[in-house]
């Protein structure tokens, strides 16, 4: 056989000359693709269980509520709230309390904080409050890590309006944060009355520049935020709010969340008012609180001798999906791909067969015969495994999003809005990232060259990372590392909700959360099946056929 | 039978891949439990609802892929090279042909399982009491004869034992090792994935209670037995029906087909 066969310099790229018979080799590969039945079958089958299981997940439980005045009980769409769209298009969290005046033109806010303290229900949030101690009528005192209390300057009382303010967290510092996605650190720590948190807003036109100081001589500037279109006349003051607060229980393959509303307290002091500003003080709640729910735990403020007491409950930040989004549940499109598992074991299968099918037929001596550059070969069966996959999946991702997102919307989920540039990505990235597991699995197939092994391999590497990430069965941190190092990277290309520091949630797979950043963990993916391509060349080249 | 049993003995012996295969469920099943049982800390100031048994047993969850490959090639492996024209030439029972392999596959990995789920609950002995999992705080001392492990270790054997039956069913069925591992594997990961997904606690609690690796893995359970979606002896139950019904759907087409 060898003497056939002794053609090995050649590499991936033909000589010019040789682009014809590259051409030729993968109008061959293609007819082998397309010529056994079981194959395309396997991959058709693959694309209707993709969709059907999208259909299967997204058919939880239609969600019920009753309206206003909570005579008539509503079910599924008519469930929705409103949910507000800050200026990037995002779904928002904007409710809080909110003790403001108006300011026309240039102006600037200052105060001292000198005390923050917080209250949540009792049992919630063990491990994950600042302090603990023991409260009236059921509540603890404590405040959560993103509870907060500051100044703000915003557009108008409308939820989702454009935003800047300066705040101090229960364990994060003090922040600025603008626009619900942008977060900047400041100093470290919690103010109290010997040691408060001074804060500064000051508006130039569409920019708002944030600054914080520890004894208020000596100030530092934490951020600039340019808020485009701001209007003339905008809303100046205090606010205080605090996201629901919650606890989860993991277990292997289960999880249990329960939490509940918790409020913030602000103290502020010297506060300071430059510009043209109404002179009256008016305080009240933004938002229905879709972040907080009922009940409301004493939100309002208290004026005395230049002091405030502002206390609030709600959240201003992006929604995520998970517990961090509030009470009213809502959902990632990519929840929706599940159902990619189940064609990507077929794909998997087809693309191993696809090189270990020649070895056990004896195919593959022809095929070396009749193109002796093995690199060709293994090019040739790389791209045509790979674009038939990239091409099957598209048509099942845009079909399970479709159906999924329909399914979702009837039972009152509220599916979390994404521009459409992210919708492509999610949707061309995981068809993508099918075609390249694709390729993966084809170059093992020239390694292992038995197809029971190569499809194990295939599916350990890619699935299992991702099955035990799923189940919980490993703590938080070496989850993300499995998410991180193996082949399984890959499925971060699907996310399409950022993560945002400043929500504190549950960040896991399911949630439709990955360690890496989309492209990133795609390009983990391309580096494993990279090497794999590489070792499949060195062995197709060493090794008899 | 007992010359099938003698004949299947010697294939399955006198070929290297089903020894690497054992030998490969016993080491990484072990390995991935140490991995497991390294990762996990408890630390003093948390309570910690750690199953630490069923921690221990995490390697089964991957060993069962290996005995997934050893099943299925013993039944695929024949067809592609043809000798399974011969076996049946010499055993013209098919039933017979199927009971010899399952017997012999069944006895091989009781073998290894032994190795594996023992060696599993033995790195737990020695790991966990140090990262926090302590019989002061409540966690039971994990001993390999007795106890508390004694139900998920033995469990654990019988279960990669059935999990084997069942691949070989199928693969007696499918008859093509990559379409057979291909269904295998999937029928062991998709449903645990898809309980992560599902938003239907009624289709949560069906995948929980009927499908092979689900209610199989109940056995491993200690912890929170009164809010198991199965019991743990009743899951294994469950995996038992699943292999029989593939061995019998296996056999039958074994019989009314040729080879």
């Amino acid at each position: 056989m060898t003497a056939i066969l002794t053609d090995h310099s050649a590499g991936l790229v033909g000589e010019p000359g040789n682009r014809d018979g590259f051409g030729r080799l993968l109008r061959a590969e293609w007819t082998k693709f397309r010529t056994v039945r079981g194959w395309m079958i396997g991959l058709i089958v693959a694309a209707i269980l993709t969709v059907g299981l999208a259909w299967l997940t997204a058919a939880g439980s239609t969600i019920g509520c009753s309206n206003g005045s909570g005579t008539v009980q509503l079910t599924g769409r008519a469930c929705l709230p409103p949910v507000p769209i800050g200026p990037g298009g995002e779904a928002v969290n904007d409710s809080f309390y909110f003790v403001r005046q108006s300011l026309t033109g240039n102006g600037s806010i200052t105060v001292a904080v000198t005390s923050f303290t917080g209250r949540h229900i009792a049992g919630n949030g063990v491990g994950r409050v600042h302090a603990v101690g023991t409260g009236q009528g059921g509540l603890v005192s404590g405040t959560g890590p993103w509870s907060k209390a500051g100044i703000i300057i915003k557009q108008s009382t409308k939820p989702g309006s454009a935003y800047a303010a300066m705040m101090v967290t229960g364990s994060h510092g003090v922040r600025m944060q603008y626009d619900y996605v942008s977060d900047i650190a400041g100093l470290p720590g919690r103010p109290s009355s010997p040691a408060p948190r001074w804060l500064r807003l000051v508006r130039e036109g569409d920019t708002i520049a944030g600054y914080d100081s520890a004894d208020g001589i000596h100030w530092a500037r934490v951020g600039t935020a340019t808020l485009a279109g701001l209007s003339r006349v905008v809303q100046v003051g205090l606010f205080a709010t605090s996201p629901q607060d919650f606890r989860v229980q993991s277990s292997f393959g289960g999880q249990s969340v329960q939490g509940g509303p918790s409020l913030a307290t602000g103290v502020f002091d010297h506060v300071r008012l430059s510009g043209a500003v109404n002179g009256t003080w008016t305080g009240g709640n933004v938002g229905s609180s879709p972040s907080a729910g009922p009940p409301d735990l004493g939100s309002g403020f208290h004026a005395s001798a230049g002091t405030f007491a502002v206390s609030g409950s709600g959240d201003i930040g992006p929604i995520v999906p998970g517990p961090g989004g509030g009470w009213y549940p809502t959902a990632a499109i990519e929840q929706n791909l599940a159902g990619a598992f189940i064609g990507l074991i077929a794909i998997l299968v087809v693309a191993a067969m696809f090189f270990t099918a020649e070895y056990r037929r004896g195919l593959i001596r022809i095929t070396l015969a009749a193109s002796p550059r093995r690199g060709q070969v293994l090019a040739a069966k790389a791209i045509v495994a790979g674009l038939v996959t990239f091409a099957v999946g598209l048509v099942a991702v845009i079909v399970s999003i479709a159906v999924g997102v329909r399914q979702m919307r009837s039972q009152g989920l509220y599916v979390l809005p994404v521009s459409a540039l992210t919708e492509a990505r999610v949707i061309v990235g995981t068809a993508a990232m099918l075609g390249v597991m694709a390729v993966f699995a084809v170059a093992l197939g020239a390694v292992l060259r038995r197809s029971a092994i190569t499809i194990t391999v295939a599916i350990v590497a890619i699935v299992l990372p991702f099955l035990f990430a799923a189940l919980n069965i490993f703590p938080y941190d070496v989850t993300n590392w499995l998410l991180r190092v193996t082949p399984a990277a890959g499925f971060a290309i699907e996310q399409s909700i950022p993560h945002y520091s400043q929500v504190n949630s549950l960040y896991q797979p399911a949630n439709g959360s990955y360690p890496l950043p989309p492209l990133a963990g795609f390009a983990v993916l391309c580096a494993w099946t990279a090497a794999a391509l590489m070792l499949a060349l060195i062995l197709l080249r060493r090794r008899d056929a | 039978m007992s010359h099938a049993l003698d004949a299947e003995w010697t294939k399955f012996r006198t070929v290297a891949s089903p020894g690497w295969l054992l030998a490969a469920t016993s080491g990484l099943t072990i390995a991935i439990s140490v991995a497991a049982e390294t990762a996990t800390r408890c630390p003093a100031s948390l309570r910690c609802p750690v199953d630490t048994v069923r921690l221990s047993l995490t390697g089964i969850q991957f060993g069962q892929a290996i005995v997934a490959i050893l099943a299925v090639l013993m039944i695929t492996d024949e067809y592609s090279t043809g000798l399974i024209l011969v076996t049946l030439a010499a055993t013209p029972r098919r039933w017979t042909v199927l009971a010899a392999k399952a017997v012999i596959l069944a006895v091989a990995v009781l073998g290894a399982g032994i190795i594996a789920a023992g060696g599993s609950i033995l790195a737990g002995r020695l790991i966990l009491p140090g990262h926090g999992f302590t019989a002061a705080r409540g966690f039971p001392v994990l001993s390999l004869t007795g106890g508390l492990a004694l139900r998920p270790e033995a469990g654990s054997v019988l279960y990669l034992a059935l999990i084997a039956l069942l691949s070989l069913g199928i693969a007696a069925i499918v008859r093509d090792s990559a379409i057979a591992i291909g269904a295998v594997l999937g029928l062991f990961y998709l449903f645990p994935i898809m309980i992560a997904f599902i938003t239907s606690v009624t289709w949560q609690h069906r995948i929980e209670r009927y499908t092979p690796v689900n209610a199989g893995l109940a056995i491993q359970a200690t912890t929170g037995l009164r809010h198991l979606p199965i019991s743990p002896w009743a899951g294994l139950g469950v995996l038992a029906i699943w292999a029989a019904a593939a061995l019998l759907a296996g056999a039958l087409t074994l019989r009314l087909r040729d080879a």
